[in-house]
């Protein structure tokens, strides 16, 4: 993968570092504004996070573990964290000994995320479903990695059931239906470029954050009940929005490989919210009950950045149909 | 696998089936298991049957 173009200084910084030196990374101050919605600040920390992950064609690989950027990304991570926990730290939460599954569906059900998938379904034009897409790419081109690094982080029934779970999104033993395939045929099907990492340059900085909160939590061993909260969130909240998009897609009439990604999660992301919810929270919670807060974290914070996701879109469309009317 | 299939009962969703290998619907019809688990519609109203859909989200809780 190219490394992306810079979007402001602190991007600038990791990226001249990456591509100029093999020296370690030099110190860079971080202004007062927030990191969340920050364009600059979120694409370092997708670039710092991509490290881990594929890593980037001109970059040495040892730069994985460079002492300057691992001392910046936790000075981004810090300050993410912390505003997204002030963020999602007023969610009414049925509080007291209730088992976390049932606190994490309260959650979900009081949800009022903006009707993207409703939009998609009805309203959309072919152009919002290929928009849509774009922006989604720079987070399910790498479905279900960040995940995986809480394996090893976990153990008993709680570990069991996210393995089985991760084995479904990674195809069950078929290359060619890993989700993360699926989606690069689905942008393929659409006229997109499905090469990693294509459409860094061009995504916006809620979208790179969605993608970094999933690295946040995943690349932390103290985060791990955030990571397994989010996934709950993400598959119960997966289902049946697929199952509109998929029908939003069919009616522009783009290809079969483009709804086929979204057929296959109306029917797995069925079966993953119950896992995720009791199997995976609900067992790792009983295993160890200090976790429940933070899974409660991790899935707020699922359903809150979806949510300014969602408005942005929105409102990026409907922007665009009162110019086109 | 052990050759034991186990069934956990959702409340107000789907049956979650682990360790079969097919799945025969009311018309005899067999379905191949294709998932380490699958998600078995219990509400009778999936349009993917025998798989949950997630359909029965929109079915009132007492109406289920
Ligand atoms: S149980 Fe989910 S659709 Fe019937
Ligand atoms: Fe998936
Ligand atoms: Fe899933």
């Amino acid at each position: 993968m190219q490394l992306p173009r810079e979007r402001g200084p602190i991007s600038r910084h990791v990226i001249g570092s990456l591509v100029r030196t093999q020296d370690e990374a030099g110190p860079i101050a971080i202004g007062a504004a927030e990191v969340l919605d920050d364009g600059d600040a979120q694409l370092a920390l997708w670039i710092l996070y991509e490290l881990h992950y594929r890593g980037f064609d001109e970059v040495a690989e040892d730069r994985e573990w460079d002492l300057g950027l691992l001392r910046l990304r936790k000075t981004l991570e810090r300050r993410f964290e912390h505003e997204l926990r002030r963020a999602v730290g007023s969610v009414p939460v049925a509080s007291g000994t209730g088992d976390v599954s049932a606190q994490l569906l309260e959650l979900i059900a009081a949800d009022d995320s903006p009707p993207v998938a409703a939009f998609l379904h009805r309203t959309a034009s072919r152009e919002h479903i290929v928009d849509f897409l774009r922006e989604r790419s720079v987070q399910q081109l790498k479905e279900s990695d960040p995940q995986s690094f809480v394996l090893p982080r976990i153990g008993g029934a709680a570990k069991a059931a996210l393995a089985e779970l991760q084995y479904d999104e990674y195809g069950g033993g078929r290359p060619e239906r890993l989700h993360s395939t699926l989606f690069a045929d689905a942008l393929r099907a659409a006229g997109l470029d499905d090469s990693y990492g294509a459409y860094t340059d061009d995504v916006s900085a809620l979208s790179l954050a969605n993608a970094n909160a999933m690295s946040l939590f995943g690349l932390q061993r103290r985060l791990r009940g955030a990571a397994m909260g989010h996934l709950a969130a993400f598959e119960a909240t997966s289902s049946v929005p697929a199952r509109k998009i998929a029908a939003g897609i069919e009616r522009v009439g783009l290809p079969d490989a483009v709804a086929a990604y979204f057929h296959e999660h109306v029917e797995a992301d069925a079966v993953h919210e119950q896992v995720a919810l009791h199997d995976i929270c609900g067992r790792l919670v009983e295993e160890d009950p200090t976790l429940g807060a933070d899974v409660l974290f991790g899935a707020a914070t699922c359903l809150h950045l979806a949510a300014l996701s969602g408005a942005e879109l929105l409102e990026r469309w409907s922007g665009e149909l009162e110019v086109a009317s | 696998m052990t050759g034991e299939v186990s069934v956990r009962v959702c409340p107000g969703g789907p049956l979650l089936v682990r360790g079969a290998e097919v799945v025969v619907d009311d018309a005899g019809e067999r379905h191949p298991v294709t998932r380490p688990v699958v998600a078995v519609c219990a509400c009778g109203m999936s349009g993917r049957k025998p798989w949950c859909d997630s359909t029965h989200k929109a079915v009132p809780a007492q109406a289920r």
